[in-house]
């Protein structure tokens, strides 16, 4: 079964579709082996339609980063069923995991991992270096081009990413995330390293693109963050659980997860 | 019935086989066949344009990255051109002088000083032979009284002033030997045949005999004395194109010297010579026939110096100089190879994070491994590039400084650049596959 490739006029994606899980995990854990072996998810149930923007909260240690993990197929669950789009997980070797990391989910990262050295459409073009279909750089460079527009920084194109404010930085981030047009958009504390108004801009690019259909799961520690999604997940001590996200205010969070 | 049934099974095992045989087909010519998604992969064209950006992105690294290489390399190819370029100037001075040169050398097996090695037509009959240019007698007179081989040689009479003097080496010559030797004279003339046939008491001196016994012009006659006898110097010799010794020597017809200090004795260390200067190519045959012509009666007396196969010399220079500089070349390439793989292990710390995000948008270990390689052996090929130009370029100039003819061989030059790349290669194999074990979860969390 392979990823058709959809053009760049499919980057609003239909959310007809909304029915259908992206994620579901079914009795999924990680423990690390020891000595002594260490919990850090506990076995737990998720499910993820596409278009649902969910996120994540917890304080340091509690297991977040393993879930963002596990989630990412950046790391194998020690338990349980994980399945990405439909594929379970579990089954995939190196090769297939790495091909379903790439073509379906779009990272994006608090520190941005951008290449500074490189212009912003060279930092975009790059998610399409090991998964896009046309071999031409031409085409490539348009598909990053329109991306960039998209996320407001058609201007900025051939600007180093290292000249760059932070808030661009991770509009670019959050545009080659969004090139390969993934399945799933992860986001790890996308707003932790700007100020507030420029993480006010970030969040709205991010709840415009939920408005276009994409899925997206964010961690966050920002209690305002997490009240932006449809559905929040708590963990605490690798125990995940759903919370109400209008409940989220900054003291149900800091009731919900402690010191945060 | 039974028969129907047994061939409707048969059929059935064909089909088998058939479907058996188009899975294999299959699987040979795609391989595991499709996983559940189309695997990433990383485009050859798309390697290149990474590695030449890396590359870009720190120029001077790469720059002092790649000196290694570029020595190695320039060293490689400079060694080789010169050892070509010099042997090849070697051959052709060989071939030039050495190659015509044939010296019979008087070795009996019983000594004696009644016997006369060479008769006093020696020259003559060895110029009948066909491909002899000029031919001579030459040897070094004894004189007794251990003085060994050099004699004081005076520009006063010994009666005036017995403490003058210089030890200096007395060479009985006949003219042919003058001939063979190329002597050109800077001011006189050289001695001939009526000196030689009337014994005429005459020398000629070489030019650092000339200087150290304080004459310098001919205009007055100016006499020698070797010990009481004097002899009138005729000429000067500036240079001489074989024989260098001559230059240092004081020269006297031979049958000047048979009058004054006897025949030559081979017995005293110093047996007489006859030097011919053949055509070239002609040395071989006339070292065979030299013996015979001036002695049938004894041909097996004389010790005959051919000049060696000037293609074996030439292959010989070029084997024990080649071996030397190919190893220092080699030492070079090694010190390149470390240079490389030190930096690229370096850049692979360096960009672990990268290597992160590289894993995380799709890039297999194999992906990772073959960047860094590309990226190494790009600086290996341009370290080879530009040595292979340096290389060349020293190898042009020595020659034009030496007034020679550069020589580079095509299977030297060309492969050059590859060398340098496969060095890059091998360089940055272990870098490579230190990348591509790197996990991304533990990449991105730097």
């Amino acid at each position: 079964m392979s990823i058709p490739e959809t053009g760049a006029e499919a980057l609003h994606i239909s959310s007809a579709a909304g029915n259908t899980p992206v994620i579901e995990f079914c009795r999924v854990g990680r423990t690390y082996s020891g000595p002594p072996p260490v919990i850090a998810l506990r076995p737990a149930d998720l499910m993820i339609r596409r278009g649902e923007y969910v996120t994540v909260v917890g304080p340091s240690g509690s297991g977040k980063s393993t879930f963002l993990n596990v989630a990412g197929l950046l790391d194998r669950p020690s338990e349980g069923v994980y399945r990405l789009d439909g594929i379970d997980t579990a089954a995939l070797n190196e090769r297939d995991r790495t091909a379903l990391r790439g073509r379906r989910i779009g990272f994006v990262f608090q520190s941005y991992h951008l290449l500074p050295h490189r212009s912003a459409v060279e930092n975009v073009m790059l998610s399409l270096l090991y998964t896009a279909s046309s071999r031409k750089r031409k085409r490539k460079r348009k598909m990053a081009a329109e991306i960039l527009e998209r996320v407001g920084l058609s201007h900025r194109m051939l600007a180093n990413a290292g000249q760059m404010s932070g808030g661009e930085q991770q509009r670019v981030a959050i545009a080659r995330a969004l090139v390969n047009r993934p399945s799933l958009l992860l986001c790890d504390e996308p707003t932790g390293n700007l100020d507030t108004t420029t993480a006010a801009t970030v969040l709205q690019l991010m709840d415009e693109l939920h408005a276009d259909g994409f899925t997206l799961l964010v961690v966050t520690h920002d209690p305002g963050v997490a009240a932006r999604g449809d559905r929040a997940v708590v963990i605490r001590d690798g125990v995940l659980r759903e919370a109400d996200p209008e409940q989220l205010t900054a003291e149900a969070v800091q009731a919900t997860v402690g010191d945060v | 019935m039974c028969e129907g049934s047994h061939r409707a099974t048969k059929a059935k095992q064909l089909a088998l086989a058939l479907a058996l045989a188009r899975v294999r087909s299959h699987v040979r010519a795609h391989g595991r066949g499709p996983g559940p998604v189309e695997p990433t992969r990383l485009a050859f064209r798309d390697m290149v344009d990474e590695a030449t950006t890396a590359i870009l992105a720190r120029p001077t690294r790469a720059g002092l990255t790649v000196l290694g290489t570029l020595l190695g390399v320039a060293a490689f190819v400079a060694v080789l051109g010169l050892t070509a370029t010099a042997s090849g100037q070697v051959s052709k001075r060989f071939t030039a002088l050495a190659a015509t040169e044939v010296i019979v050398e008087d070795a009996p097996a019983e000594p004696s000083t009644a016997d006369t090695p060479f008769p006093a037509d020696t020259e003559q009959r060895l110029m009948r032979l066909n491909g002899v240019r000029n031919a001579g007698t030459y040897w070094q007179p004894s004189f007794g009284g251990g003085e060994g081989r050099g004699v004081t040689v005076t520009a006063r009479p010994p009666s005036i002033d017995r403490t003058a003097g210089e030890p200096l080496t007395v060479i009985a010559a006949s003219p042919g030997y003058l001939r063979a030797i190329h002597a050109q004279v800077s001011t006189g003339r050289l001695y001939d045949a009526f000196h030689q046939s009337r014994n005429q008491r005459v020398a000629v001196l070489g030019r650092a005999a000339a200087h150290r016994l304080g004459i310098t012009r001919l205009d007055m006659q100016p006499a020698i004395f070797i010990r009481d006898t004097p002899l009138t110097v005729i000429g000067i010799i500036d240079d001489v194109d074989r024989q260098p010794d001559a230059l240092l020597s004081v020269l006297t017809p031979s049958s000047t010297a048979t009058t004054l200090w006897g025949a030559a004795d081979a017995a005293d260390g110093s047996p007489p010579k006859v030097l011919i200067e053949t055509r070239l190519g002609a040395a071989p045959l006339i070292a065979q026939q030299a013996a015979v012509a001036i002695r049938p009666d004894n041909p097996d007396r004389f010790k005959i110096i051919a000049p060696p196969d000037p293609k074996q010399l030439k292959e010989q220079v070029n084997t024990d100089l080649g071996a030397l500089f190919l190893a220092l070349a080699g030492i070079c390439l090694v010190i390149g190879a470390v240079g490389i793989a030190n930096t690229t292990l370096v850049a692979v710390l360096e960009r672990t994070a990268e290597i992160g995000l590289r894993r995380s948008l799709g890039a297999r270990g194999r992906h990772i491994a073959a960047q860094f390689l590309s990226e190494s052996a790009a600086l290996g090929l341009l370290g080879g590039l530009i040595g292979t130009s340096i290389g060349v370029a020293t190898v042009v100039a020595a020659a034009v400084g030496k007034d020679w003819t550069p020589i580079l061989e095509p299977a030297t030059v060309l492969p050059a650049p590859l060398i340098g790349t496969v060095t890059g290669l091998l360089a940055g194999l272990y870098p490579a596959w230190r990348a591509s074990r790197i996990e991304p979860i533990d990449a991105l969390r730097r």
